[in-house]
């Protein structure tokens, strides 16, 4: 078990505190000159895995991305959060890459790097789709631990302890298995400035997306629109408890 | 044009988002065929065949279901999809929804349409991204369209009037790559989160786990679920299965009561299609203000009790 090797799926987002706009024009939201980062769910999904390794369960943590030249930074950030190497699956500036076309990419990056596990993130934070995990599964026929908020790793299976609604649920799936990690799942540590430049001398290859199988052309479903929802009327102030339990009753809410 | 709605149930009622699934269906056009799989279903089928709307209730009975595993299902619904050939598969978009449904999509080699809000047509649907903030309009241009709903966006299927016969379908055979092992739900005498009328939910501003007790007397007051924000389940205080937002709960109740929430855009893009929206919230400036029909403007630590005196009073 201590030779089992962890691929982690990594993704560049813009940055949770940015208020997204839509881009002049309508067909996109604008992400020139926004600060980017590593997608929250990502970061738990690679804390989960550097943990794994410290604890001497996992040997090698490889943490891998689908994106632009851009995302090397990406990556930089998750080898200073200590996974040991990096791969980017790079695509063209412009290519726009949905789950379906992430989750092939990784199947690919599956087959030639080895892993027993992957862990993802459950969604991004961008296009909130919480699909990658699920079709890397299936394409790879393995069981799959979505929502996990704890892991332990035991000869040949995982123990999975899952957010459902209404409380928590737990699995035994057998290895290889693919994980997507939820909130609780643990607290993702900084990048310290000595690991960051540690990181630059870590390993990080680039490969074609094309190589693993992605296909260049525009992904399979086509984003016709995005406009910003119409915002919520704003409504009043009230002076007091009193004041408000008035209004409600009137409004017969309660 | 035919689609499948995959039925979620705990072998002895139908959960409710099923309803809502089934009314998106039915807003493609064409047959609406539901699909039952569990230890004992009998019980559920009988109730989907009387849910209006629903034309066929197929019906897969076997140990192997227990828990719900994707990997089983996954080859079921695949299976019924080759003998039936539907034009779209669907599932309401809740823990099993999100985890089912794109394992189905990625068998079929398509790519799925996560959480949607609206039907345009039977190829193009409105879901929303960046936590709600922005909507986005897809077109779907796979053989079969496999897409979860959003329960809050449509409403549910009227649970009688229906007359759907009932197949039985023979279970493909097990898989045996993962084990359901147990489930600890979080009990609880209020109403659940997404289907009650009235929620309060709390934030980072209550400061503690234990402060939430000011919330569960006011929600009796009420007969109110209670829901967090993502800060106050980042903190500590509360479960992740308490989290409105979009990366919790979606909720849509006719009175939302936010108390110190500062209204973070994850959170409103969880409730701001609540009919009614009260926040009470110490900082004036507190964004939740912008959407809040009523906002008041005070420590919650003295509105909350009071407020609930007031209640218990009348």
């Amino acid at each position: 078990m201590a030779a089992l090797r962890v691929l982690v799926g990594v993704k560049r987002v813009i940055d949770f505190a940015v208020k997204v706009r839509v881009a002049p024009g309508g067909a996109g939201v604008q992400s020139q000159g926004v600060k980017h980062g590593l997608n929250p769910f990502c970061e738990i999904a690679l804390e989960e895995a550097v943990r794994l390794r410290e604890a001497g369960a996992a040997q090698e943590v490889i943490v891998v991305s689908l994106g632009t030249k851009a995302s090397q930074e990406t990556l930089r950030t998750a080898l200073a959060m200590g996974a040991d190497r990096a791969v980017l699956a790079e695509v063209a500036e412009g290519v726009t890459a949905g789950p379906k076309e992430v989750a092939t990419a990784l199947a690919g990056l599956v087959g030639r790097l080895q892993p027993q596990l992957v862990i993802l993130g459950k969604q991004a934070i961008d296009d909130d789709c919480n699909q990658t995990g699920q079709l890397l599964a299936a394409m790879l026929d393995w069981p799959q631990g979505t929502f996990a908020s704890r892991v332990e790793l035991d000869s040949g299976s995982v123990r999975v302890q899952r957010e459902v609604d209404g409380g928590l649920e737990t699995l035994r799936l057998r290895l290889p298995a693919v994980l997507t990690a939820d909130l609780r799942l643990n607290e993702p540590r900084y990048a310290t400035l000595p690991n960051i430049m540690k990181a630059k001398k870590k390993p990080l290859e680039v490969i074609p997306a094309a190589d693993l199988g992605v296909p260049g052309g525009s992904p399979r479903l086509k984003v016709l629109q995005v406009q910003e929802p119409p915002p919520r009327a704003g409504g009043e102030k009230v002076e007091n408890v009193q004041d408000l339990l008035g209004k409600l009753r009137q409004s017969g809410r309660i | 044009q035919s689609t499948l709605v995959v039925a979620e149930h705990d072998n002895e009622s139908l959960t409710p988002i099923t309803l809502n699934a089934i009314t998106a269906a039915k807003r493609l056009g064409g047959e609406v065929s539901c699909l039952v799989a569990g230890t004992s279903c009998d019980k559920v089928a009988s109730e989907l065949s009387k849910v209006q709307g629903v034309a066929k209730v197929l019906v897969a009975q076997h140990d192997v279901y227990k828990g719900f595993l994707a990997e089983e299902l996954t080859p079921l619904i695949v299976e019924t999809h080759k003998k039936f050939n539907y034009t779209h598969i669907c599932a309401g978009a809740s823990a099993f929804g999100k985890n089912l449904i794109p394992r189905v999509a990625g068998k079929l080699d398509v790519a799925p349409v996560s959480d949607i809000i609206e039907i345009k047509s039977p190829d193009t649907f409105v879901r929303t991204i960046y936590a709600g903030n922005i909507i986005c309009t897809v077109q779907c241009d796979e053989a079969v369209k496999v897409f979860t709903v959003r329960g809050t966006s449509f409403e549910a299927a009227p649970v009688s009037g229906g007359s759907a016969s009932v197949e039985k379908l023979t279970p493909p055979p097990p898989v045996g790559i993962s084990e359901w092992i147990e489930q600890k739900l979080t009990k609880s005498d209020r109403p659940e989160l997404t289907s009650a009328k009235v929620v309060v939910s709390g934030g980072r501003g209550l400061k503690s786990g234990e402060n939430f007790k000011l919330l569960y007397d006011l929600a009796d007051q009420l007969h109110a679920a209670v829901g967090a924000s993502r800060a106050a389940v980042d903190a500590g205080f509360v479960p992740n299965d308490m989290q409105v937002g979009q990366t919790g709960k979606i909720v849509a109740p006719e009175l939302y009561i936010a108390v110190g929430i500062s209204g973070a855009i994850q959170h409103l893009a969880g409730m701001k299609d609540s009919k009614t929206i009260v926040a009470i919230n110490k900082d004036p400036e507190a964004p939740i203000f912008q959407v809040a029909d009523y906002g008041l403007v005070a420590d919650l630590f003295q509105a909350v009790p009071e407020m609930t005196e007031l209640l218990k009073k009348k």
